[in-house]
């Protein structure tokens, strides 16, 4: 069973870091931003699989990486949607929406 | 709080606040006068008392720690007063110069606000006890005359501010790196205690000592740093006036002062073998700057070239080291000040009342404009040296201490210096009290319409003074007597 | 409930209350600037006597959060809060309830309180991975303000943004899997075991961090992002988002790292802040915008932080205090804070008076705008390190520091940094004096906003003349490390 979980541990530890070149990969390859995004997110994921598989030992299951992946990913999830919408907004609105908002409002 | 701590705060503060209701009252010009001349007043009734209290022996000396032992020090000690009087009498004088001379024209308020921010600067600087408080304020008084400098917003006044930025920061630079080397060894230097010179080879010392000399030389004009002192005259003529008797040249000749007495010690100076050389800098600053005056036509570019000239006799007094010396150098810090502010309110009066700025513009001014002409005479024939006014007794005592010192060359640069000081402005009074007057001067009811006796009387009460200072010389009190009072301290304390 | 908690919870209960009250938000500000404030005042006052600390709902570490503040974090913790106070009430000038309707007034507010909340949590925080909360935190609203200006640099900005913080996550992983904690003082202890693959966590977290920190050569995104935002974005940006990167920076290597630094790392870390020095001066000199001018100085102001690697430790003996380079480092982040922003929001209020951004269209301005004007030459005085000012403070402990330990160049560096810093500023400020007549201006949408940058300037000033209390506050539970020095610190 220990054996099993030290095992488990090391798969995902070296998926992880699979994952993390991938996304490296297209992050330097792509220049597009929904893509580099895409790219962000797979190592994103590649380095919380690390991070979980860090957490399997001989000695069992450590919480305390999986407590953390837990934030980590709504963290990456609000940027993710936050990046998302803005690169939206830069392909349909241009560069600023200038006179249209506050341009004049004040200094 | 006592008043021994009292008494530097007050000298600090007393121009910091019609700095600041200057800045406020920008629409109301005579209440803003009246704070002006009010504090003026007060500081001198201060700068009484301690001159009393200082004499009998008290110091006063009030201190803030920067970081733990590095402390923001301002102490009254004997030279320090020296220049406080000096400055106190001056500002009120000015003030009252500017007052006048600036009525009706734009931004006086901002005028006021940093002229006053000078005075500030010229204060703390007298009073310093530290080298990071001196550094301190000789920076605020370098800001603070900037604003000066520029004041018109010409083409040609913004390129005398950068060019006085440029030397000044430079110079700065340099003093900065110098105290942070020294002080990177020796710990925080006071100049009651002296710099402890200690963990330094004598050439970093002498090297130290270079670097801060020359930052203060960019300040005293001492070529070939002299340049931005010229440049500067597009200013208007109490700013002049100001920045060359009492606030920049003056704070860095003070600094030398204070370098080569209260930081390195005379004994030091003398092993490392830097007098020499410095003294040699100073005549020949003495020497250039007097040539450089009689080729101007210009009266306040002639003036500036003066100022090289005379301020390096200072320095000259300081770096010769003997108690006369000493004496001479350190009492030409105030009959300078006193000659040489006079020189300006009268080229600037002349300038504004009658449109004179060239010599050749001189002609037949003084039956026209006899109270200014005198004042300005008795000035430029102090500068020469002609006795009984303050600049003889100056290098008299300059002459004797190059002799002591046993650097009798000295004798023959004073010779030639006031030669050429003679040169340059017997001319001057010549066509002004002999020559007839020239066709395009103003006539006395023209010119009496302009005529305030708050322009010309600050110009005659320095010019008298300048007189005192000589005719009174051995007397308590005066200049000389203090000076003397000093020097005792240094060679025997 | 701890001081702490409420310090780093106060903004985010405001950013809550902000959405909340919809286009009334704007007038939080006038209640969230001095509860936060007097908080951290307060903070400033306990630290002093003792550091700080504490953990939510009794929870210790790992699972529970702990805070702590040393005295560093308690300066920076009320300067970021006098800095964010003055340039809110400022903001309410452009997204204040009395300004023309727009989107921007609502969503201002919740990303400036976000922002603060961010700044504050970093500076209390000693867990990398609470850290990482903080800072994606604070990068997100900087983001999102920065898109204000100009999208493509915000999203330029995001790009680096997002993979520093993945490089910085990585590291922290990587000292998990390594050491088995996250909490900096349990790193330092158990740092030795496993140096190597250490080692290779803090080039990650180091590499993430100066990225976000934009320290040279990384620190292309920073001048379009802070040049283009609108005043009171710039502001924010360039006096605190990228100090909270550096503070996590610092913080690594001298707390949870210290002795590991080998001397490569620490002059790799000198040499790139004395290029970043040269180089964003040289570029400030060179530019014809005020604001991009502006920016350049922050990229060449940030270099002068990373001299604390070198010079920590330099020479103490010589001088009364200890830890000058430290005190160094806490004044150069404190007035840097204070007469950025102050320098920002002048510049902002003289673009939008002369109605134009370059330094040629500043002519004369100093007889239109006088109160502006003076706000910018006072943190102008700082920032080019001339007394009295804190930014002098920080210049003469940093020289101090570095030619007592005999390291010429830095000090060389220092001073000449100073010199074109006065180059670029002065040349703004002779615009302002040049000519003249007096420019007709546009009129301020209100008169006291000059007041803001003033109040920045002469707390600038004030941090340099009044020093010796922050300095005792900035020295007060410092790490070993940043008294001895990063190599000399036994791991």
């Amino acid at each position: 069973m220990t054996e099993l979980l030290a095992e488990r541990g090391h798969v995902f530890a070296l998926t992880g870091a699979a994952l993390i070149a991938l996304g490296f990969y297209g992050f330097m390859a792509q220049r597009a931003v929904i893509r580099r995004l895409i790219s962000f997110n797979v190592i994103g994921s590649g380095v919380f699989l690390l991070f979980g598989g860090t957490g399997y030992s001989a000695a069992g299951v450590d919480p305390v990486p999986q407590a953390l992946i837990i934030t980590g990913i709504v963290v990456a999830l609000a940027l993710t949607a936050f990046a998302a919408a803005l690169a939206v907004r830069l392909a349909q609105g241009g560069d600023r929406d200038d006179g249209t908002d506050d341009g004049e409002a004040g200094p | 709080m006592s008043a021994a701590m009292l008494v530097p705060i007050l000298l600090v503060l007393a121009p910091l606040v019609p700095a600041l209701a200057s800045a406020l009252l920008s629409g109301r010009a005579r209440a803003r006068n009246a704070i002006n001349i009010a504090f003026a007043a007060f500081k001198l009734g201060v700068v009484a008392y301690a001159l009393a209290g200082v004499e009998a022996g008290a110091f006063y000396e009030w201190r803030i720690a920067f970081v733990p032992g590095l402390d923001m020090v301002l102490r009254l000690d004997a030279l320090a007063l020296l220049f406080v009087t000096l400055s106190a009498v001056l500002w009120m004088a000015t003030t009252l110069y500017a007052i006048a001379y600036l009525k009706g024209s734009a931004h006086q308020a901002r005028f006021f606000a940093f002229f006053n921010l000078c005075v500030v600067a010229a204060s703390g600087i007298a009073m310093s006890g530290s080298l990071i408080t001196f550094f301190v304020f000789y920076e605020i008084l370098t800001l603070a005359t900037w604003p000066l400098v520029v004041h018109t917003g010409s083409a040609k006044a913004m390129a005398a501010g950068r060019t006085y930025l440029a030397y000044t920061l430079a110079g700065s630079a340099a003093l900065l790196a110098g105290i942070v080397w020294l002080e990177s060894g020796s710990g925080p230097v006071e100049f009651a205690a002296g710099a402890d010179l200690s963990a330094f080879s004598p050439l970093a010392a002498s090297m130290i000592f270079v670097l801060l000399i020359g930052g203060l030389g960019a300040k005293t004009a001492l070529i070939p740093l002299h340049a931005w002192l010229p440049a500067a005259m597009a200013a208007p003529a109490p700013v002049s006036a100001l920045l060359h008797a009492v606030a920049v040249v003056k704070a860095g000749a003070f600094g030398v002062v204070r370098v080569i007495y209260d930081v390195y010690g005379i004994e030091t100076v003398a092993a490392l073998g830097l007098g020499l050389p410095l003294a040699a800098l100073a005549s020949a600053t003495i020497l250039y700057g007097s040539l450089q005056a009689l080729r101007q036509s210009d009266i306040k570019k002639r003036l500036a070239y003066s100022t090289v000239s005379q301020v390096s006799y200072i320095v000259l007094g300081a770096s010769l080291a003997g108690p006369f010396a000493v004496i001479g150098g350190l009492v030409h810090l105030v009959h300078q000040g006193l000659m040489k502010i006079t020189l300006f309110f009268g080229a600037g009066v002349l300038a504004e009342r009658a449109g004179v700025t060239d010599i050749r513009q001189l002609d037949g001014v003084g039956r026209r404009m006899p109270v200014t002409m005198a004042a300005f005479s008795i000035a430029a024939l102090g500068m020469i040296g002609v006795p009984p006014v303050a600049g003889f007794v100056s290098k008299w005592y300059l002459a004797i201490g190059g002799y002591q010192s046993g650097a009798s060359w000295v004798i023959a640069v004073l010779i030639v210096s006031s030669l050429l000081n003679a040169a340059y402005f017997l001319p001057l009074l010549y066509r002004a009290w002999l020559k007839p007057a020239a066709p395009g001067l103003p006539d006395r009811n023209a010119l009496a319409a302009s005529r305030t006796w708050l322009l010309i009387a600050p110009g005659a009460f320095t010019a008298a003074a300048a007189l005192g200072a000589g005719l009174f010389a051995g007397f308590e009190l005066s200049p000389l007597s203090w000076a003397a009072l000093i020097a005792e301290r240094i060679y025997l304390p | 409930m701890n001081l702490l908690f409420a310090l780093a919870g106060a903004p985010l209960a405001f950013l809550l209350a902000s959405l909340i009250a919809g286009r009334h938000g704007a007038r939080l500000i006038w209640i969230a600037a001095p509860v936060i404030t007097a908080l951290a005042f307060w903070l400033a006052l306990e630290t002093h006597a003792r550091p700080q600390g504490g953990a939510l709902g009794g929870w210790m570490p790992p699972l529970g959060i702990a805070l702590e503040a040393d005295g560093l974090g308690a300066v920076l913790l009320l300067t970021c809060a006098l800095t964010a106070s003055v340039t809110g009430l400022f903001a309410l000038g452009r997204y204040g309830g009395a300004r023309p309707e727009s989107a921007r007034r609502y969503t201002f507010w919740p990303l400036f309180y976000g922002l603060w909340a961010g700044m504050n949590a970093v500076l209390v925080s000693r867990d990398l991975f609470n850290l990482y909360v903080a800072i994606e935190l604070l990068s997100i609203c900087a983001v999102a303000l920065a898109a204000f200006g100009s999208r493509q640099a915000a999203v330029n900005y995001m790009m680096i943004a997002l993979a520093g913080s993945l490089a910085y996550l990585l590291g922290a992983v990587l000292i998990y899997a390594a050491l088995g904690t996250l909490d900096m003082s349990l790193i330092a202890q158990r740092a030795p075991e496993a140096r190597a693959s250490v080692l290779i966590a803090a080039a990650l977290i180091t590499g993430g961090l100066m990225a976000k920190t934009a320290l040279f050569p990384l620190h292309g995104w920073l001048p379009p992002a802070h040049g283009a935002a609108p005043t009171a974005v710039s502001a924010l940006l360039s006096a605190l988002v990228v100090k909270a990167s550096f503070v996590i920076l610092a913080r690594v290597w001298f707390e949870g790292l210290p002795g590991l630094a080998g001397a490569g790392v620490i002059t790799a870390f000198g040499v790139l802040g004395a290029a970043a020095i040269v180089y964003g001066s040289v570029l400030a000199i060179t530019q014809t915008g005020l604001k991009a001018l502006i920016a350049y100085s922050t990229v060449a102001q940030l270099g002068y932080l990373f001299l604390v690697f070198p010079l920590a430790g330099g020479g103490e003996s010589a001088t009364p205090w200890t830890a000058g380079a430290w005190g160094a480092m806490g004044f150069h982040l404190s007035a840097h804070m204070l007469a950025k922003a102050g320098l920002f929001l002048a510049a902002g209020l003289m673009i939008y008076g002369a109605g134009g951004g370059r330094i040629a269209d500043l002519t004369g301005l100093a007889r239109a705008m006088p109160v502006t004007s003076l706000a910018f030459g006072l943190c102008a005085v700082s920032l080019m390190g001339l007394p009295p000012s804190g930014g002098f403070m920080a210049k003469y402990l940093m020289l101090i520091a570095a030619l007592a330990s005999g390291q010429w160049h830095y000090a060389l560096v220092i001073l000449a940094g100073g010199l074109m810093a006065a180059a670029y500023l002065f040349k703004p400020l002779a615009r302002l004096f040049a000519g003249t007549g007096t420019p007709a201006i546009r009129a301020l949408p209100h008169r006291s906003m000059a007041l803001a940058p003033l109040v920045l300037g002469a707390a600038a000033i004030a941090l340099g003349l009044l020093s010796a209390e922050p300095y005792a506050l900035m020295v007060s539970g410092l790490p070993e490390a940043g008294e001895a020095g990063l190599e000399e610190a036994e791991p």
